[in-house]
């Protein structure tokens, strides 16, 4: 091997190095440029991701880096300090909140569904009433043709195979709001397993993510699982018409869900659940889901921008969400939102109001 | 002549201060670096056991034998795990050694250039110059084909299983289930993700290990034996068999343990084919799990005292595959040390 | 069947008394059973053979088959896309992946040659050396996940957050043993009389193995190297706890980083189309760049097996 051959070999790496160190010289001269960096909840990460590359094209000096890592290790991000903001579709405990010195602010940015996809050829609607799809879960009911399942659907042809459930592996918003509906309607699933962000499921093979469950549901004949309505949308997975409290078939759209919010009021702190809907036409299973900021930065452009980007995603970024399978906030919960941003201020500017 | 007189110039000449220091210095470099290698192993096993410590003191050896993991009732085992990690790499392991063996044997036995070499006579091509270079030009194609199997990374092969050999086997697996669901091999139906669609995969990455080891093994037996086996007249088959083989035979079983050491470390692929159930289950069908899935899947939300606990589990997962290479590594010296027949 | 030593001194016994050779004995006949099982065993070994090939075309064709055509120049210069949006690339996690395998290059490459020089030249047979070699052929066959562990509490803990630099000393554990066995092995094969000839001119150790021993063992090194890189290129576990992923061109080394293995992870599982498109294109990239390292690995021992 000779000398000129291997210099040339070496040279490009060489020159990749030199343009990537250039790239971050120019990088660090900017004094403007803020980045900001979140992680959290999956379920509303394709919103949330499609939300902060907008601002970014319209304002380029500030860069929002989100990555969808799941709501528990969102909230665990935030008691560690890795990130500047956080999201879960859990709305943190009092206990959890305590354990940040720098204090936490929830921010309810969106909401969502939760639908449960199934996947049975030849069967177009599938109503499933409360008790079959808790029993469903609860894995009492095992075959499609059950008389529960079927007593609902009548003049469809229910094959008789097992129901292969589907639920999640991993930690997730979707999992704890998912269990707290089915606690709020049967008291045998609250009392095992309960609710939970990462439930001790008795059935079901376990997928990591919306994402994997969904195409967990795609490729197995038979299979039913629980997954954020965005993600159906997108997977064209069918989805089950649910019974209501009011005991109505609801099918799952925005509208429904936004009558599901409509019959819940947001108290100061901006948590609110709503585990089982009134209203005629409600759908059952609904969530907000959070962003979590510290309310003191040592940054204040940090803490500017920040509020910022969430003042965009609760205006101009909610005409996004119908799109993507969200339901945009109601104009009294953007009002209240907006107020409680006022929370989040620099060390600096507490300091200085002393 | 005025050259007669002048002095010798030596082209040699002893080494400079500069040059010595220089050497002692390098070569005490070289040793330094060599006991930062050593430090960095025990280093490593030094963090992950210190933060596994507490978990340890806590659930003591109970923690291999419990089967349930439930965070929420602060309820950890992972015999589950330990149970998909080894039965999964031992059907790897089974799948792997036959394909990787013949593999071997092919490429030892040169069968492709006797092919091509006789190919090439009945149809009375020349047999000089680039034709004389091809037999053994595809030969070492083969090769390093097989060698390219090594190469694709851990999360495509995850991606083709999924999307090739699930859809591939699932109808002939479940019509084995429902012919013979009696046996505990074929008690569930394949669902998805399962034990056999992982073994599977895992069999191709670890074929080329086996082949590449076992394929040194077998060169290395040394021309007469093999010479003298077919001198009296046995054919290839019975060579192999009652010859090679057995000569190569620490080798290749040194090579079958370095590829199990591999398949139990093995991470991406697993964590996307294995389907992530904690169970305990012979049937081939079942969705299981295995250490590597659980800490891949489970470590970016552990809080607190459920780092300790899998932190405790990777140190289980290390004890395993290091015991596994060490033998492993031991038996392959042996094999090149002191199987050389004569 | 008869007696083969009754038979054997009947054809000495004939051939003694003048008859002709019974060369048909000799022929490959496949009327003869242990013929007929030689040669479907022969037949076997091959079937087998082509059974384990079938998986590295299967993949490069599935590759191809999904991903050619999001495969573009703006695949090269774009940013990954969101859900839905139309276009995008993924510039950033090959850049990504190039900047983490460069770190972990440069931090592996310079430990594992010097270290290699010592286990081959200055202290061949010491006990050091034996346990560097062990330590080394037990740290090859080092789960990944477990490399991407350490790195989380060694580095991403200690320094606040992920960074590019995490996942480069995650993937320099991992290159480590494989540069330093190659290398090894590459130096003690540079022929003893090339060795004895510098020491001959006067040379010490030092001036031996820089000026002789590691020209002549490059070629080694280098497919050890590009072996290395290879593997490096294509991990994914250990990038998820240290440079997590940036959905952002590269402007820091202690940031969050792209890489084509955790973009073709994170995409694959998406519901979106246009995502999953990515994640087939972004594979077919990955795998292609790694298949081209390893073949230029593998030319230069060819390289150096003709010296």
């Amino acid at each position: 091997m000779t000398k000129t051959r291997v210099l040339s070999l070496l040279s490009l790496p060489l020159l990749v190095l030199t343009t990537v160190s250039c790239s971050f010289l120019s990088g660090g001269d900017a004094k403007d440029r803020v980045k900001l960096e979140g992680a959290g909840a999956s379920f509303p990460a394709p919103l949330y991701l499609k939300w902060f590359k907008s601002y970014s094209e319209a304002h380029p000096e500030v860069k929002i880096d989100y990555q969808s890592t799941g709501s528990g290790a969102g909230v665990k991000a935030v008691q560690d300090k890795t990130v500047d903001f956080g999201a879960s579709d859990a709305a943190m405990s009092p206990e959890e909140i305590a354990k940040v010195d720098a204090g936490v602010q929830l921010l309810p940015m969106t909401a969502g569904s939760i639908v449960l996809a199934y996947n049975l050829e030849g069967v177009d609607t599938l109503k499933l009433s409360r008790k079959a799809y808790v029993n469903i879960f609860l894995g009492k009911v095992t075959k499609w043709n059950d008389p529960s399942i079927a007593s609902s659907n009548p003049g469809v042809t229910l094959p008789d195979s097992n129901i292969n459930v589907v639920v999640r592996a991993d930690s997730s918003g979707t999992s704890f709001v998912f269990t707290k509906h089915l606690s709020a309607i049967s008291e045998d699933f609250a009392k095992d397993p309960g609710t939970n962000k990462m439930p001790n499921w008795q059935v079901g093979t376990k997928s990591k993510g919306n994402e994997g469950v969904s195409s967990a549901i795609s490729t197995t004949p038979g299979a039913i699982g629980y997954i954020e309505y965005g993600y159906a949308k997108a997977t064209k997975l069918k989805m089950t018409t649910l019974q209501n409290k009011a005991g109505k078939y609801i099918e799952p759209t925005i509208a429904s869900g936004q009558a599901a919010l409509a019959g819940a009021k947001l108290p100061d702190d901006l948590i609110v659940w709503v585990p089982d809907p009134k209203g005629d036409d409600a759908y059952p299973i609904v969530t907000y889901t959070w962003i979590m900021t510290y309310k003191k930065y040592a940054e204040p452009k940090k803490a500017a921008a920040l509020k910022e980007v969430l003042t965009y995603c609760l205006t101009d970024g909610q005409k996004d969400s119908e799109e993507l399978g969200y339901i945009p906030l109601p104009s009294e919960v953007v009002e209240k939102v907006k107020a409680a941003l006022g929370n989040i201020g620099a060390e600096a500017a507490e300091k200085k109001s002393k | 002549m005025a050259a007669a007189t002048e002095e010798w110039v030596s082209i040699s000449r002893p080494p400079t201060r500069r040059e010595k220091l220089a050497d002692l210095g390098f070569r005490g470099l070289t040793y330094v670096v060599a006991w930062l290698t050593v430090l960095l192993v025990l280093y490593i096993v030094v963090t992950i056991g210190r933060s596994a410590a507490p978990a340890i003191h806590e659930r003591g050896l109970g923690f291999l034998k419990e089967t349930t993991w439930d965070p929420n009732k602060d309820q950890y085992g992972i015999l589950p795990q330990i149970w998909g990690t080894l039965y999964s790499s031992v059907l790897a392991v089974v799948i792997g050694t036959v394909l990787g063996l013949a593999v071997a044997v092919f490429l030892s036995e040169r069968l492709l250039s006797l092919f091509v070499y006789r190919v090439m006579k009945f149809c009375g091509l020349p047999s000089h110059g680039f034709w004389a270079r091809l037999p053994d030009g595809l030969e070492s194609l083969l090769k390093n084909l097989i060698e390219l199997l090594a190469a694709i990374p851990s999360v495509v092969y995850g991606l083709w299983g999924l999307f090739v050999i699930i859809p591939l086997i699932r109808p002939t697996c479940n019509w084995i289930h429902e012919a013979m669901g009696g046996i505990p091999l074929f008690k569930t139906a394949l669902s998805g993700p399962g034990m056999l669609p992982a073994a599977i995969v895992l069999a191709i990455m670890i074929l080329p290990t086996i082949s590449a080891i076992s394929r040194d093994a077998l060169v290395s037996v040394p021309p007469k034996l093999r010479n003298a086996a077919y001198g009296l007249g046995a054919t290839r088959l019975e060579t192999l068999l009652a010859v090679i083989i057995p000569t190569a035979r620490t080798g290749i079983f040194g090579a079958i343990l370095l590829a199990f050491g591999r398949a139990l470390g093995e991470t991406m692929a697993l964590a996307m084919l294995v389907g992530n159930a904690n169970v305990i289950s012979w049937s081939l069908f079942s969705p299981a799990n295995t250490l590597a899935a659980l800490l891949a899947n489970n470590f970016a939300e552990a809080k607190g005292g459920q780092v300790g606990v899998l932190m405790y589990a990777a140190l289980v997962l290390m004890g395993i595959t290091l015991v596994v290479n060490i033998f492993g590594d031991l038996i392959l010296q042996k094999a090149s040390g002191g199987g050389k027949g004569t | 069947m008869e007696d083969p030593v009754v038979r054997n001194r009947a054809i000495s016994a004939a051939r003694e008394a003048g008859a002709a050779f019974p060369l048909d004995e000799l022929e490959y006949s496949l009327r003869r059973p242990r013929t007929v099982f030689s040669a479907a065993f022969t037949a076997l070994i091959t079937l087998l053979t082509l059974a384990a090939l079938v998986p590295l075309f299967s993949v490069v064709y599935m590759l191809f088959v999904r991903g050619i055509h999001k495969l573009s120049l703006s695949a090269f210069t774009l940013l990954p896309p969101t859900a839905l949006e139309k276009g995008g690339g993924f510039g950033n996690a090959i850049l990504g992946t190039l900047i983490m395998v460069g770190i972990a290059t440069l931090i592996s490459v310079p430990l594992g040659i010097v270290a290699a020089i010592y286990l081959a030249e200055v202290g061949p047979r010491t006990w050091l050396a034996q346990a560097v070699r062990s330590v080394a052929k037990i740290l090859s066959g080092f789960p990944s996940i477990l490399a991407g562990v350490f790195a989380y509490g060694a580095v991403v803990l200690v320094t606040g957050g992920f960074s590019a630099v995490a996942g480069g000393i995650a993937l320099a554990i991992l290159m480590l043993p494989t540069v330093m066995l190659t290398a090894e092995d590459a130096i003690s094969m540079v022929p003893a009389k090339v060795r004895e000839a510098a020491i001959a001119m006067g040379a010490n150790p030092t001036q031996v193995i820089w000026l002789v021993m590691l020209p002549t063992a490059l070629p080694g090194i280098l497919t050890g190297v590009m072996l290395a890189v290879a593997r490096a290129a294509g991990e994914t576990a250990p990038l998820l706890f240290t440079a997590l992923f940036s959905n952002f061109w590269p402007s820091a080394l202690m940031e969050r980083t792209a890489s084509l293995a955790v973009l073709i992870y994170n995409f694959s599982g998406m519901p979106f189309e246009n995502q999953i498109e990515m994640a087939w294109a972004a594979a077919l990239v990955l795998v292609l760049l790694v298949l081209t390292a390893n073949l230029i690995g593998q030319g230069f021992s060819r390289h150096s097996g003709q010296q």
